[in-house]
């Protein structure tokens, strides 16, 4: 084990396809982990994320593909062999159990080791930081003290695979963010691998190593939260995680540059168009908080006059609804965020004109 | 920590894969036998009964010769039409009178309530034979009213005997499930339809059939079905009180018993099957309907104060508890005198029971203990098939085909399963053509076994369908988590499972105690004359004219069926308190 000319990934998922009757589930999924990897299953309900998750816990059998874990082919195993330790929404803790008991419950309970298995659970609970509350049963803990139990239950028998299904979900806002960082800080120290599902981009922007986003039983894109915020695939994927704005029908009339109405837009580097003929159209995007308001007219490209609409409050900056002039009717709204400093200087009000910017390296591109 | 301590092989696949599924094995193979042994005890009888109600008495295929027979014969087919007059009224006075009474219980604020529904729940510890009885020394003859209270006043002749005492000993044998379901129906209202009816400005009246009424309309029918059912088939309080009125319950008994023409007990069976399977079809659709409506999340109701709304409905309550408690009190007290109602000296004659026939105190004993092995094994039996069944994965045919038979067993009133087993258990054998199938199941016919599994089968689907409610309550994941530690099925089953459901458990136990106990139906087809039963005996001593004795014994079934009650209500408590740290955090 641990081969270092090994050169296959820890965990390999390689074209799982599902369908239940008439409904494919699942359509050619596949990833890969390595070692130690924190991966985020992102997408809207019904996507197929748990689908995914289940069939890596071995609770459902793919109708297609395979799932490697360091080599071993576990595609046919029930969960009982996989060896992979999982915390569901509902934490599934059993109420006539103590935490100690619960997290004890998979260990070998034999009498010869009985001191090993104590001596484990109270480095488990020490680990999530519940020392002292073994004795309590799961009725007398808060959520974010139940979910803990349930993480160290889940990593007791040292699992190939640790499985979150949406674990924060069930808890309020303020323990959730708190939990974020615990869980994350504590799947850093086992080294475990790890799978989460969620439908919180939030969530899976500060947790994971790499996102996994699905949409419609497809994998849409997969990368680190920063590729995958700064430079989304696909249109949904933009729009699932964060916002963005589109600027549709724009028409490519020459290198790097789309004409929209009457407004040329240029965009750095083409952001993955080159296969656009000329002439061939497409649809520009570009997130609110990278387009930029300037108190006077500059030189600088995709530089346009706008008029502002509407501006929206929301605390450390505005939503700014903006007219793109020249751009014509259609194509031409879209909204910016604001620094609430900036809004102040500018002394922005609706229907103020002023120069907007679409800065080139922000703009993406996406073909039909 | 250590990183992995399974070693990874790459041949693995084949070796694991024959064995990992032994637990998969394991619950496949014990739905399979819970569907086998429903087959047994369930299908395979009735089908038997059917297979007879379709021949003649030397066994030759006749056809629906017999039904024509029972048909064109008016001294039996009246009985149809007197079942099904006398099941109506019973059905209107006891939804009628329950749900008022269930409303006083849950919206108004009288005090007292927890006594009014204890006393409300009375008739479910007594066998039906008792409010027949009670009847008799209320309206009979010499009946405490009919003699105006032993001379005091004047005398009213009710004609008890007949369609009038059968319809209030049902009135009363069905009001407290009226009361059961009516009560559940009341409990689920959703407090912000009432405000938001009271906030547009609607009177009560019209709060009362736009809100109230629609929301309990599935509990209501609910109610009807079983209320009509019970009136349906019941036995006991017909056989005592039903005088010169034949009904399809004591028909079948007459035909058997008193002609010994099973074929023609068959075809009344089949007759009396026919409207209670369709009730029983009608209420599982109306079943699934209220599910859905409770799914969804609601504000309990919190009734305000009104004087004289519940001046009324603590008046009513009143009545109808002084009535109940009247009339087994009156059964209780005739039990106690001397020669009714000659010598009113209160003793214990009657409990000796010697020279009445019926079997006395082992009869009795019989009782009890048919009844604590049919509280034992029913509740063993039902509580882990509807764990195999509500929580195994996959084998979705065959959980459905076992749950399916699970609930079938409500269909089938007690003197269908008595006579069905018969059929089924008493034959050395079958011939199918020209073949000789000996019976392997004749060895149970007239042994304790027999009548313990006909109890379980009788009260099968209520217990079940307790069971099936509590573990619906447990989280799915439970047995998905411990799978992946590597625990098996089995094992959370008698650590967590059990233990998370022991309330569910004893209720189901206390159920098969207290109706076993008091049923005579099914048994008394099947009890052995060694064997005597206490219900049994009730029947028999009445049937002789022995009616104080016979109201002795029902006093002796009451009170142990009290009594256990009363462990049950102890057990419960303890548990509770224990388990509190867990149950209600």
């Amino acid at each position: 084990m641990g081969n270092s000319f090994d050169l296959s990934p820890y965990l390999k998922v390689a074209g799982v396809t599902k369908t239940f009757g008439e409904f494919t589930a699942l359509q050619d999924v596949s990833f890969s982990a390595e070692r130690g990897e924190f991966l985020c299953v992102l997408g809207p309900s019904g996507c197929g994320k748990t689908t995914v998750l289940r069939i890596l816990a071995g609770l459902e059998v793919q109708t297609g593909g395979s799932v490697h874990i360091e080599n071993r082919d576990v595609s046919g195993l029930p969960i009982s062999k996989r060896n992979v330790g999982i915390v569901f929404q509902s934490y599934a803790l059993f109420p006539n159990l103590t935490a100690a008991q619960n997290v004890a419950y998979g260990l070998k309970s034999r009498r010869s080791q009985k001191e090993r298995s104590a001596q484990r659970v109270a480095e488990l609970l020490e680990l999530v930081g519940l020392t002292g509350m073994g004795e309590k049963y799961p009725a007398q803990l808060s959520g974010g003290q139940q979910q803990r139990v349930a993480l160290a239950r889940a990593m007791a028998l040292s699992p190939d695979l640790l499985l979150l299904d949406e674990p924060l979900s069930a808890l309020d806002a303020q323990v959730r963010v708190l939990l974020r960082q615990e869980i994350r800080q504590l799947q850093q120290r086992l080294k475990v691998t790890t799978i989460m599902v969620t439908h919180d981009q939030e969530e899976a922007l500060t947790m994971a190593d790499r996102i996994l986003v699905m949409d419609k039983g497809r994998l849409v894109q997969s990368g680190t939260p920063l590729e995958i915020y700064d430079r989304p695939a696909t249109p949904f994927v933009a729009a699932f995680i964060g916002s963005m704005n589109f600027l549709e029908n724009a028409v490519k009339v020459d290198t790097a540059v789309y004409r929209i109405g009457g407004c040329d837009l240029r965009v750095a580097g083409e952001n993955g168009s080159q296969r656009l003929a000329i002439g061939g159209s497409a649809t520009l995007g570009i997130r609110p908080e990278d387009i930029l308001i300037w108190s006077d007219r500059r030189d600088a490209p995709n530089t346009l006059p706008a008029q502002v609409e509407a501006i929206e409050y929301r605390g450390p900056l505005f939503r700014v609804g903006l007219r793109l002039g020249p751009c014509g009717p259609g194509a031409a709204r879209v909204e910016a965020d604001i620094p609430s400093e900036k809004v102040r200087r500018l002394e922005l009000r609706p229907a103020a004109t002023l120069p907007v910017q679409l800065p080139e390296d922000r703009l993406r591109v996406y073909t039909a | 920590m250590h990183a992995s301590a399974r070693q990874a092989s790459p041949i693995v696949t084949k070796e694991l894969l024959s064995s990992l599924s032994t637990e998969a094995w394991i619950s496949w193979l014990l739905i399979l036998l819970t569907c086998a042994w429903l087959l047994v005890v369930v299908v395979l009888p009735v089908v038997q009964l059917v297979a007879k109600s379709l021949q003649d008495s030397q066994g030759g295929f006749v056809g629906l010769a017999n039904y024509v027979a029972y048909f064109k014969n008016p001294a039996l087919s009246n009985s149809l039409a007197n079942s099904l007059y006398v099941s109506a009224s019973t059905t209107l006075i006891s939804v009628v009178l329950g749900f008022i009474f269930a409303f006083a219980l849950t919206r108004s604020r009288i005090p007292g309530r927890g006594i009014f529904k204890g006393i409300a729940m009375m008739p479910l510890f007594a066998p039906t034979l008792l409010n027949g009885i009670a009847l008799v020394y209320l309206f009979g003859r010499k009946g405490l009213i009919t003699g105006g209270f032993f001379g005091t006043f004047a005398g009213v002749d009710i004609q008890v005997y007949g369609t009038v005492g059968i319809i209030i000993s049902e009135a009363i044998y069905t009001f407290p499930q009226a009361v059961l379901i009516l009560s559940i129906a009341l409990n689920l209202a959703d407090a912000r339809l009432y405000e938001a009816s009271e906030s547009l400005g609607a009177r009560w009246l019209r709060t009362f059939f736009c809100v109230t009424l629609p929301g309990i309309k599935y509990g209501l029918l609910s109610a009807v079905f079983v209320c009509f059912t019970l009136a349906f088939t019941d036995f006991g309080a017909p056989k005592v009180i039903g005088g010169n009125t034949n009904i399809l319950a004591t028909d079948i008994y007459k035909q058997v018993i008193g002609q010994q023409n099973f074929t023609m007990g068959a075809v009344v069976s089949i007759v009396l099957l026919v409207p209670t399977v369709v009730a029983f079809v009608v209420d599982r659709i109306v079943q699934r309907r209220q599910v859905a409506m409770i799914a969804a999340r609601s504000v309990p109701l919190q009734p305000k104060l009104s004087l004289l709304r519940d001046g009324a409905f603590f008046v009513f309550c009143a009545l109808v508890a002084a009535a109940i408690l009247g009339f087994y009190a009156t059964a209780l007290f005739a039990s106690l005198v001397k020669v009714w109602p000659y010598h009113l000296e209160l003793g214990l004659w009657h409990y000796h029971f010697t020279g009445t026939g019926g079997g006395g105190y082992p009869a009795f004993w019989n009782s009890i203990r048919m009844s604590l092995y049919s509280a034992a094994a029913g509740t063993v039996i039902i509580f882990a098939s509807a764990y195999l069944i509500e929580k195994s994965r996959k084998l979705n045919l065959l959980r459905r085909s076992a749950y399916f038979l699970s609930i079938l067993p409500l269909a089938l009133p007690g003197l269908v399963i008595g006579l069905a087993y018969i059929f089924f258990f008493n034959p050395r054998g079958w011939e199918f053509f020209g073949w000789w199938v000996p019976n392997p199941f004749s060895f149970l016919y007239a042994t304790m076994a027999i009548l313990v599994i006909s109890n379980i089968v009788h009260f099968y689907t209520v217990g079940f369908l307790t069971a099936t409610t509590a573990l619906k309550q447990l989280d799915d994941e439970f047995e998905t988590v411990s799978a992946s530690m590597g625990v098996p099925f089995y094992k959370t089953f008698t650590r967590v499972t059990v233990p998370v459901c022991l309330p569910a458990v004893l209720e189901i136990g206390m159920y098969f105690f207290v109706n076993s106990m008091a049923t005579v139906s099914a048994v008394i087809f099947l009890y052995s004359a060694d064997i005597p039963l206490a219900s049994v005996a009730v029947a028999n001593m009445d049937d002789a004219g022995d009616t104080a004795p016979a109201a002795a014994m029902s006093v002796m079934i009451v009170l142990a069926n009290i009594g256990v009650r009363v462990i049950f209500g102890g057990l419960t408590r303890s548990i509770k308190r224990r388990s509190q740290a867990w149950a209600n955090g």
